[in-house]
């Protein structure tokens, strides 16, 4: 696990506090939209990069909490409460969570995977093929949620200087969260079961149960982000849920570099960004994201934030030599 | 005598058409090093599997201090106080050698929802960590990786993990195999000192390790017991002598 340099990060905070101040709108919206997916990617990285469960279905619960959203809201011009349908959201998310966690997590490895996919496809055809919140289509939300505490008029989600200082408290909330949890009795137990998930039984871990609650919170977290994914866009649509979305934040926390909570906002922010450049140079964009991936994979198999390390110790070991 | 801590009743265990442990019976009593000898393929480490929980019996039962158990899981029998070694080394390669023991010593105290109470600073684990390397005489290695220690070390910090989580039942799988004559010794030494009160169950190949030991040998041969009692007695039991032809015990 590489170490976070805290000169560095202070660094990436003040540039975050100042950027509206410095850039249009349009950046101020693509960054909040990233920090959304950085809060996404350190969910996924509690599973994949923390307790070792590489989930291809991290989507259902990101999508659920947007759809709970536009479903707490009584008709699509009515306002709900932030403080109200947020909790009602993200519960929605753990609840999903639980339950298929506790399906499948009695598989292991690939089958872990595939069962993964397996249900949050059904998910997402159950928003396809029904005609809940408009079927493949998706649907509006007009109005974004009120934040008001009784008569105090608080912050407003519909201006996006406001959103995205939000959205930022949000990142630094979440991923303080997850560094307490990683440092607790509970984080050390995930990692444990990473390592060797047969030793932590035979020392008297219940590691089903263990996995279980990482699965729940990381759903749960999933689902904020997902919340306030639907607030800014002021649109679902079963995309939201969709294997490619379960697919881009796994590719997220793999590029940043697994397990360390910071290389998943890393890989958020670097995919992100290198889609909206490669996406303004030319129309076959995909093509060179593709290369670009792989050039990262292969250069830094540790990902982003691991990468220091691994070029360190090459050139230590060509001086050593 | 008193009642046995551990104790197996007709265990089987078949895998297909082989039957890997036939109807053994064996009881582990506090304070004896009981000791499981026999050929390659006779059924130990199967036995110290089902024991362990970590394979299910085809029939028979297990019972902990007189109590039959069903459904068996290793986490459930470590929560016990069973605990185990295996055959080969299995610790968590990247954390050091001191972490190892903290993770183990954990498992006594999972308390997992408190999730503000940074494991690190964990008073109790550190405590019984510490101890548990100190018995083993690693506390020098404490800071090294798992991955960093010498075979016998890392054989070593097997038994200081099981020693962390405080059992009552120690079922070590072969520990003192790969280890060098000075290294036997030691660990030899240790398993002595831990026998007062505590059940242990060896599985070993050294013979002169085994009978400069044992309270109690059980020899096995084809997935049954072949022989069992003081090692006076088992040394000259004709079946036994039959079956180690050749080899001088």
């Amino acid at each position: 696990m590489s170490k976070a340099r805290p000169g560095l990060l202070l660094l990436a905070l003040f540039a975050l506090v100042a950027l509206p101040a410095l850039t249009g709108k349009f950046y101020v919206e693509l960054v909040a939209k990233i920090m959304i997916m950085a809060v996404f990617a350190m969910s996924l990285d509690l599973l994949v990069g923390v307790t070792g469960l590489v989930s291809l279905g991290h989507a259902a619960f990101f999508g659920l909490s947007g759809y709970m959203l536009v479903l707490a809201a009584p008709d699509k011009y009515a306002a709900v409460s932030l403080w109200t349908s947020l909790p009602l959201a993200v519960a929605a998310s753990a609840l999903l969570a639980l339950v298929i966690g506790a399906l499948a997590l009695r598989t292991r490895g690939v089958y872990f995977i595939m069962v993964t996919l397996a249900f949050s496809q059904m998910v997402y055809f159950v928003f396809h093929d029904t005609r809940v919140a408009g079927g493949s289509d998706g649907t509006y939300l007009y109005t974004k949620p009120q934040t008001n505490i009784g008569s105090w008029a608080t912050f407003d989600l519909a201006n996006s200087t406001h959103f995205y200082y939000a959205m930022l408290v949000l990142l630094i909330l979440s991923l303080a969260f997850l560094r307490i949890l990683l440092a607790s009795r509970f984080g050390h137990a995930l990692r444990g079961i990473r390592s060797n998930e047969q030793r932590m039984r035979a020392l008297g871990f219940n590691t089903y149960a263990y996995k279980l609650a990482a699965f729940t919170i990381a759903g749960a977290i999933a689902g904020l982000a997902g919340y306030f994914s639907a607030v800014q866009f002021g649109f679902v649509n079963p995309e939201m849920l969709s294997w490619h979305q379960s697919a881009n934040v796994l590719l997220m926390v793999i590029l940043g570099g697994m397990g360390n909570l910071i290389g998943a906002i890393v890989g958020a922010f670097a995919l992100v960004l290198t889609q909206d450049l490669f996406s303004s140079l030319t129309k076959h964009w995909l093509l060179l994201m593709g290369g670009f991936v792989i050039a990262a994979v292969m250069l830094l198999p540790h990902g982003l934030t691991g990468g220091g390390l691994a070029w360190r110790n090459r050139l230590r070991g060509a001086r050593g030599g | 005598m008193a009642e046995a801590l551990l104790a197996a009743k007709e265990l089987t265990r078949r895998f297909g058409g082989l039957v890997a442990v036939d109807r053994v019976s064996l009881d582990l009593h506090r304070g004896e090093i009981h000791a499981l000898i026999g050929t390659n393929g006779a059924g130990k480490s199967t036995l110290i599997n089902l024991l362990a929980g970590e394979l299910a019996a085809s029939s028979g039962t297990i019972s902990f201090r007189g109590e039959a158990l069903a459904r068996l899981r290793p986490e459930r029998m470590a929560r016990l106080g069973v605990g185990r070694t295996f055959q080969r080394s299995n610790v968590f390669a990247e954390l050091s050698a001191f972490e190892n023991c903290r993770l183990a010593a954990q498992a006594r105290l999972p308390r997992a929802w408190a999730v503000h109470e940074s494991a690190q600073r964990c008073e109790t684990s550190n405590t019984a960590a510490a101890r548990a390397l100190d018995t083993v005489g690693l506390s020098p290695r404490g800071r090294a990786a798992a991955s960093e220690l010498s075979h016998g070390e890392r054989r070593g910090l097997e038994i200081a993990m099981c020693l962390a989580t405080d059992p009552h039942v120690l079922l070590l799988d072969e520990p003192l195999a790969g280890m060098g004559t000075e290294e036997s010794r030691q660990v030899l030494g240790l398993l002595r000192s831990l026998r007062d009160g505590r059940a242990i169950l060896l599985v070993e190949h050294d013979m002169d390790a085994v009978f400069a030991v044992a309270d109690v040998i059980t020899v096995m041969a084809d997935g049954s017991v072949l022989a069992s009692g003081p090692p006076e007695r088992v040394r000259n039991d004709q079946a036994v002598r039959a079956a180690y032809l050749g080899e001088t015990i």
